[in-house]
């Protein structure tokens, strides 16, 4: 009996993600999702301008790749458009944290029936690893090569803990994806994020605490463990606002 | 008995299954090259194989298919 | 047919929207087109639709680039410091060939400008209307009639051709009021959208809406292919109209509400027995070259009557091969040219004899 294998809900094409890298991981846990509640033919992904931007070849549902940062607009409208479609984004730290803040933050306050799957690996990626808006105080990155001074270029945004503050959004939760325990966690909740969806409930965001081991200079291993050591001190995991608790509180 | 079957040809060595595997039964073959130009992953002992799926599970490139 | 109801400009164009079988706006509000928004914050939850107040131009222009994707009719509406917002996604749009419907209800410029009526977005319209190797049809009414027909039109186009196309009028035709017959639904043309992202169903392989070609020869063979398209428009959607031409020896040339004002002074001429005649391009892209080019054999000198420093005049003077002299009549940041103004420009140009 097969227990583990490839999700109908990838295609075949294979992903361009350099080695080690967890996106393929994040991708994997999307399809498991649309796979298990059986909403394939009725989903719609959005990708990002970002190391992401070919998740449109990725997932076998329909997509459409948006401008930089305006996945959540994008999606707006096409869950406006036909309410019966399953739409999601699937976007990293620089398209949702820095250039699309607005549209985070608006979708998330307007409690947009849509599911949301943010990558933060401190970095920008596709463009070869310069100053995220969730890069670390003194990480070194292209941009910051001396170190992100918060003197000079300010502290990383917590994009969980300032949506939470909203009385929009339904669901916040941030994971990681640094080892199998961490992984299970966070299929559980991007499920959950999807579920909403399907009962109505909107906006939910799922934060995902991601490796970059190409950009932070490190083995794939290495990056894993700076996961556990430096981010997610700094990102704790948890769930930031849950709707469905509060009600039964 | 418990099963892995890999697509190497998409394996890009990474390792991150070798070091999730409990019973430390992957390696990753440095004496050979797939079509992508990686040294990728092999299993030393299929019969110790308990199934777990933590190498799939870690596995970014969906390469590994678990029988059980 | 309905009847003649007294409409505002920028209401009529809401209207024909509706009548066209658009359900979906997002806006930002900016004066003077904000009436648009408010007519649809009213109308579309009476009848299934959407109305969203985005939070910048930026979000609504990729709202409608959503929708579009779904194969739905899609508009929004602005002025233009927020056209420029837009065109990013503008681009994005043509880049992806989705349809949309944008109204451009133009105001004085550069920066901050002003709020008065301006066709100083003539560039920006048909020449750079975002970043990249595309065009936008762009139709430009000079009545409250027209601000409702060229809607429906536009839709049409933008359905058959899909691109963006683009209402290009000013704060006059937008806040003026006149009797208006807006075309009943049964008459809209639609098209099929095989394209579309409407969900697989598990039944066909998955829709992609791109605008994504890393590879160069791919996105040249787009580009040249998108270009191909273009030259159909050129050819089937080019839109004039001629006063006067018969044996005009001055040939206006005049838009929106540039081209109402020197009607009335070319009436005035020719009552002072000057032959003079009007050229209006209601498509401002694709351009009327071809009547222009004709003209030029037969007239003496053109003139450029605009609300701007002079943008569509190099136009002319293109289409004309410059053949004859081109003048240019205008007023710029919120001014209008009086009738007695252009009448003075065009006696001028006849040679003062009159």
């Amino acid at each position: 009996m097969i227990v583990f294998e490839k999700p109908k809900s990838l295609t075949d094409a294979p992903l361009h993600y350099c080695p080690g890298c967890t996106h393929g991981i994040v991708h994997r846990l999307v399809a498991q999702a649309i796979d298990e509640l059986g909403i394939e033919g009725r989903t719609i992904g959005i990708a990002p301008v970002g190391c992401s931007v070919m998740a449109y070849d990725y997932f076998a549902c329909d997509m459409v790749e948006a401008s930089h940062g305006r996945a959540p607009a994008v999606a707006t409208g096409i869950k406006r458009a036909d309410p019966s479609k399953i739409v999601f984004t699937y976007q990293g730290d620089g398209d949702l944290a820095s250039i699309g803040t607005a549209e985070t933050v608006h979708s998330a306050t307007r409690n947009e029936n849509i599911t949301v799957i943010f990558i933060n690996n401190a970095i920008y990626g596709m463009t070869g690893g310069q100053m995220a808006p969730t890069s670390l105080p003194g990480q070194v990155t292209q941009t910051s090569p001396y170190g992100r001074d918060p003197k000079l270029c300010g502290y990383p945004v917590k994009v969980c803990e300032m949506l939470a503050q909203l009385e929009g959004p339904e669901y916040l939760e941030r994971v990681a994806v640094n080892n199998v325990k961490n992984i299970k966690k966070a299929q559980a909740a991007i499920k959950k994020a999807f579920e909403n969806q399907i009962n109505n409930k909107g906006f939910s965001l799922v934060e995902v605490i991601s490796s970059c081991p190409t950009n932070w200079g490190m083995t794939p291993q290495e990056a894993l463990k700076w996961i556990d050591d430096n981010m997610i001190p700094y990102y704790p995991l948890g769930v930031y606002k849950d709707r469905s608790n509060e009600e039964e509180k | 008995m418990a099963k892995l079957t890999f697509k190497t040809d998409l394996c890009k060595g990474c390792g991150l299954c070798v070091d999730a595997c409990p019973k430390h039964l992957l390696v990753i073959a440095k004496d050979k090259i797939n079509q992508k130009g990686h040294s990728p992953v092999e299993i030393t002992d299929q019969s110790q194989c308990i199934g777990c799926a933590f190498c799939a599970t870690m596995c970014p490139d969906c390469i590994i298919t678990v029988e059980r | 047919m309905t009847d003649k109801v007294l409409m505002k400009g920028n209401e009529a164009i809401a209207e024909a929207a509706i009548k066209a079988g658009c359900r979906h706006y997002f806006g930002y509000p900016i004066t003077p087109q904000t009436e648009i928004a408010a007519y649809m914050a009213k109308r579309m939850p009476k009848i299934g639709g959407t109305f969203l107040q985005a939070e910048s131009e930026l979000a609504a222009i990729n709202m409608v680039y959503g929708v579009s994707s779904t194969g739905k009719r899609v508009m929004t509406s602005s002025s233009s410091p927020g056209i420029a917002l837009k065109s990013e996604g503008l681009s994005y749009l043509a880049g992806a060939d989705l349809p949309a419907f944008v109204v451009n209800v133009q105001r004085g410029g550069p920066g901050l400008g002003g709020i008065q009526p301006s066709q100083s977005d003539y560039f920006q319209a048909t020449k750079a209307g975002g970043h990249g190797d595309f065009r936008m049809i762009v139709l430009a009414p000079a009545s409250v009639q027209e601000m409702a027909d060229l809607t429906i039109k536009g839709f049409e186009l933008a359905d058959k051709y899909r691109m963006t196309s683009m209402i290009l009028a000013d704060g006059t035709m937008g806040q003026m009021m006149e009797p208006v017959e807006i075309k009943d639904n049964t008459e809209i043309k639609t098209v099929d959208k095989p394209w579309a992202v409407t969900g697989t169903g598990c039944k066909r392989e998955h829709n992609i809406i791109n605008s994504l070609y890393l590879k160069p020869d791919e996105l040249e063979k787009g580009n040249f292919e998108r270009f191909e398209k273009y030259k159909k428009v050129e050819e089937n959607e080019t839109m004039y109209e001629e006063f006067m031409m018969d044996d005009a020896e001055i040939c206006v040339v005049a838009f929106g509400i540039a081209a109402r004002v020197s009607q009335n002074a070319i009436v005035e001429a020719r009552e002072q027995g000057i032959k003079a005649g009007m050229i209006r391009p209601i498509t401002l892209w694709p351009f009327p070259k071809k009547p222009l080019l004709a003209a030029a054999d037969r007239v003496k000198k053109f003139i450029s009557v605009e609300l701007s420093m002079g943008q569509m005049i190099e136009d002319i003077e293109l289409a004309i091969r410059c053949k004859k002299p081109v003048e240019l009549c205008n007023r710029t940041g919120g001014m209008i040219p009086s009738p007695e103004e252009v009448l003075a420009k065009i006696k001028e140009a006849n040679g003062g004899n009159n």
